[in-house]
Order: C-alpha cells, then sequence, then structure tokens
C-alpha cells in the first residue's frame, strides 16, 4: 500500500495557508504593578476596564482571567436584556444600561447584533396580574417603556403563546416592554476586550487570584498563578466565585453561588419574534439570530460550583415550554449547560466599598447580570475613578444588610432573570 | 438523577429532598446583647464554601425528617455519613 500523502506534503501545504488574522487584543506578559487591577475576565470586568479608559482616561490597568477570557456566566447566559424592575434603584442601574445597550454597537465599533425585540412577562393568576399592573405603572414612573397587555394582545405579539384558558397555568395577561432584547454575548466580551486592549489595559490570561498581600486596610498585592502582582485599587469582578476571594480577604457578604442552567434546541426557522418570560413556570424563551431557541431555568436549590445543575429543573422547565409553546414540543435539545451564580438575599447585586480602602466589591447578580453589562462597567468605573460610588450604584452597597435597606426585587421584577 | 442517602428510608431521588442550608450556623448565646452587625451577620451571612460544606438536608416528599450531611460543592457529592438530628 503507497500512502498519498507524507508529512512533507502536510508542512507544504500549511506554508501556503494565509497569514492568520489579525488578533482582537493582545497576549501580554504581566507587569510588576498596576494602577487599577480587576479581577475577573467576564462581561462586567472587561465593560469596566473600557470605561475606565474611555471615561477616565485610566489605562495602566489589568484584567485578571483565572481560565479564557469571558468563559465563564459570559458565556453561558440567555443573553436577555431588559429594564422592567419594579423598585426605583434597579430601574436606575438597569435603564442606565439599556441606554448604553442602545449607543454600544457605535461606541465600540463593534457589531454586536443587538436587537431590541421586546420582553413579555407573562402573568398566571390574579395576583401576578395586580403585580404586573403595579409594575407596569411603577416603570413608566422611572420613564422605563412599559405596557400592560390582555391575552389576546399577548397573542399578536407573539402568536405562538397558548392563550387558551385551558392550560394549568392560563396566560392571563402579560407586561411588554419592546426596548427589551438580545445580544450576542461573545461579541460584546470581544467588543470590550478589544477596545480595552487597544487603550493599552493588559487583558491576563489563565492568571487565577491564590491570595492577597495586605497592610492594614489596605491590599497591597495580588499573588496570581503569573506572578506577584501589585495594585494601587482592587475590583472584583468574580460573579459566582466571589466568595472564594473574600474569604482570603477575610470579608462576609451574603452571597451563596448556586448553579443556574440553560440550554438551546436545534436550528429552527424563525418562530419567535420576542422573549417570553414566565416567572411562574420558571421559564423564559427567545430564539437566537442563528435560530436556536434559547430557554433559561431556574437555579438549583443547593449550592454549588460544579457547572453542571439538576435534570429535574430541565424537565421542569421544558414541560412548563411545551405547554406554553405548543409547537414546540417536537423541537430537539442540542446541548444544555451552567453557570454559577452569586445569589444574594434580596436579588440585588451588591456593589460598592469593602472594609479594604481600595478594594471595590461588584457581586450578586445572581441569575441577571449580562444586562447590566455596559451600565455597570460605566458605574464601577466610576466609582474606582473618584473613590466614591457613582450615584446609581450607591444604594447597593454591603452596609445595606446592616441598615435594612433592602433593595427586594425577589418576585417584584420578574425574578426569572 | 442523584440519589441521596436518608438516615431513615435510605437512598432516595433527589427530587425528594429540600437542602437546608449551612449547618453551622447557631442561633446567637446572647440575642439582646447582638449589633446590627452582628445581626446582619446571623441574619444575611451564611459560608459559601466551594469545597466541603456542612448542610442541613430535608427527607421533605419521605419521612420529612431532617438530617445534617456533608457535601462537597465542586462536584454536589454526598461526601461524609448523614447524622440525624443535631450537626
Amino acid at each position: 500500500m503507497t500512502p498519498t500523502t507524507t508529512p512533507q506534503h502536510f508542512s507544504g501545504l500549511g506554508a501556503h495557508l494565509p497569514e492568520h488574522p489579525e488578533h482582537l487584543w493582545r497576549n501580554p506578559e504581566p507587569k510588576r504593578s498596576y494602577d487599577v487591577v480587576i479581577v475577573g475576565g467576564g462581561g462586567h470586568g472587561l465593560a469596566t476596564a473600557h470605561y475606565l479608559a474611555r471615561n477616565h482616561g485610566i489605562t495602566n490597568v489589568a484584567v485578571l482571567e483565572k481560565g479564557w477570557l469571558a468563559g465563564g456566566n459570559m458565556a453561558r447566559n440567555t443573553t436577555l436584556i431588559r429594564s422592567n424592575y419594579l423598585w426605583d434603584e434597579s430601574a436606575g442601574i438597569y435603564e442606565h444600561a439599556l441606554e448604553l445597550w442602545e449607543g454600544l454597537e457605535e461606541d465600540l465599533g463593534y457589531p454586536i447584533l443587538f436587537s431590541q425585540r421586546g420582553v413579555l412577562n407573562l402573568a398566571h393568576t390574579e395576583q401576578d396580574v395586580r403585580d404586573s399592573v403595579c409594575r407596569v405603572e411603577a416603570n413608566r414612573l422611572n420613564g422605563v417603556d412599559a405596557e400592560w397587555l390582555g391575552p389576546d394582545e399577548v397573542a399578536k405579539v407573539c402568536p405562538i403563546v397558548n392563550v387558551s384558558s385551558d392550560i394549568r397555568y392560563p396566560v392571563q395577561g402579560a407586561t411588554f416592554q419592546p426596548r427589551a432584547g438580545i445580544a450576542k454575548h461573545d461579541y460584546v466580551a470581544w467588543g470590550f476586550a478589544r477596545r480595552a486592549d487597544q487603550a493599552g489595559i493588559d487583558l491576563l490570561q489563565h492568571c487565577e487570584v491564590t491570595g492577597f498581600t495586605t497592610d492594614g486596610d489596605r491590599v497591597t498585592g495580588l499573588r496570581t498563578t503569573r506572578g506577584d502582582i501589585a495594585c494601587g485599587t482592587v475590583a472584583l469582578c468574580a460573579a459566582g466565585h466571589t466568595s472564594v476571594l473574600l474569604d482570603q480577604l477575610g470579608i462576609a457578604a451574603p452571597l451563596q453561588s448556586h448553579p443556574l442552567q440553560a440550554l438551546v434546541s436545534e436550528l429552527l426557522e424563525p418562530v419567535h419574534p420576542t422573549i417570553v418570560m414566565s416567572n411562574a413556570v420558571h421559564v423564559y424563551v427567545s430564539q437566537a439570530h442563528k435560530g436556536e431557541l434559547v430557554m433559561g431555568a431556574g437555579i438549583d436549590a443547593a449550592t454549588g460550583y460544579g457547572q453542571r445543575g439538576s435534570f429535574s429543573i430541565i424537565e421542569r422547565q421544558m414541560a412548563a415550554a411545551v405547554e406554553l409553546f405548543p409547537v414546540f414540543a417536537r423541537a430537539h435539545l442540542l446541548r444544555s449547560w451552567a453557570g454559577v451564580v452569586d445569589v444574594t438575599p434580596d436579588a440585588s447585586p451588591i456593589i460598592g466599598r469593602t472594609p479594604y480602602d481600595n478594594v471595590v466589591l461588584n457581586c450578586g447578580w445572581g441569575t441577571g447580570g449580562f444586562k447590566a453589562t455596559p451600565g455597570l462597567g460605566w458605574c464601577l468605573a466610576h466609582t474606582i475613578a473618584h473613590g466614591e460610588p457613582h450615584p446609581l450604584v450607591a444604594p447597593f452597597g454591603l452596609d445595606r444588610f446592616t441598615t435594612g435597606a433592602l433593595v427586594d426585587e425577589h418576585g417584584a421584577a420578574a425574578v426569572a432573570h | 438523577m442523584q440519589l441521596i442517602r436518608c438516615p431513615w428510608c435510605g437512598p432516595r431521588e433527589e427530587t425528594e429532598f429540600h437542602p437546608g442550608g449551612p449547618a453551622t450556623v447557631p442561633y446567637p448565646a446572647d440575642p439582646a446583647a447582638l449589633s446590627d452587625a452582628d445581626w446582619a451577620r446571623f441574619v444575611f451571612v451564611r459560608p459559601n464554601p466551594k469545597g466541603p460544606s456542612r448542610e442541613w438536608w430535608a427527607h421533605s416528599a419521605g419521612c420529612r425528617r431532617w438530617f445534617a450531611a456533608e457535601r462537597d460543592t465542586r462536584t454536589h457529592r454526598f461526601t461524609g455519613p448523614m447524622t440525624a438530628g443535631a450537626p
């Protein structure tokens, strides 16, 4: 038998391949010291880096990522963007984020496939209806676009929703926010990373923080798997792994890390024109540009860092989805996955000061951090640059658990994010 | 589906159980002496370890009794003995 190709042939072929296209960011060696070190290279960390450079001219910055850029929850979320939260504090930060989303492609000079297709939050009981109408009015008072739709109007916005009264949880109506939408999560991360890199910020991948060096009430440096790094200010943007870092610093924060699952179907022709969320039956569905149905589930009740959730959660979610969308009954599941989300007692994030003078905290976004990405980045950069919390994040300080000024979005704002 | 071993009923499917949080948070010995910060810590702050975790579980769709268990939060595996009553 005569081989038809030899290794020499392969290397010959390689010589004719075009040059590798330009990378979107460098892969620099860590410097010994930075003015600002951001721990966590997900959406929030990258957005914070971008706005530090863009709004404040601060560029001696490193973003430390223990894996690869945006490979944690930023790669695992269901990309829903909305601002129809009940309380003033939440509407403030999420609406600020939504306004930034609306101009983000131009700002980043990068396509993010932001598609404002609206979100329906279904109401299934009389109490749901009362709460939803109340939330619509609260949204309007905060300048957030919102309307209440009856079942017939729901069917006009999204014809595939089953609005028959003959199902286990009949659709009694829905709130509708037309400006809500979805974006391509990877492109969002790459857009922020590219601009931060262009500004001279070092994005350090495979650089896990293993400890801190402190001097009184200051953190002077970070121990990492790529060497020690001295720091001016440290910003923690580590989502589900925040507790691991805070334990090393001896800071107590009310966080519990849970698995949160999502899944996609095979590619289908466009059937779903909007986003539908149902709090009562714990399912939310949109259709990605490519055609997959993207569905999010609820968290597992037990805590866990394993990036996998219980099958029973998916099963219950699918049962609800198929009842609400009978047309999905023949769709096939392509894959499912889980992220690790850090949940707080009031379902609102924790942002701002810590007992250490030069450490700022950004965590506790639970199941809903993606939508806040640009808004949080903007406000956290301001907080770092000025040493004072931005007014939009000031209500979310760690001290609220002592003062009792909670921002209780549990159940108030269709909390299945 | 994960099987969890109830100390009374033996191995059962996980959907029969309910997690009750860390089994390491005692009620304050002298509640009247607590500051606001102490209360905040007792009411809101719980251990959130990545690794072994000592937890309350209830066999809520079975014998309805509580037990303490050790579970590894990285793998979600139950690793220690299940103990009836106090942790």
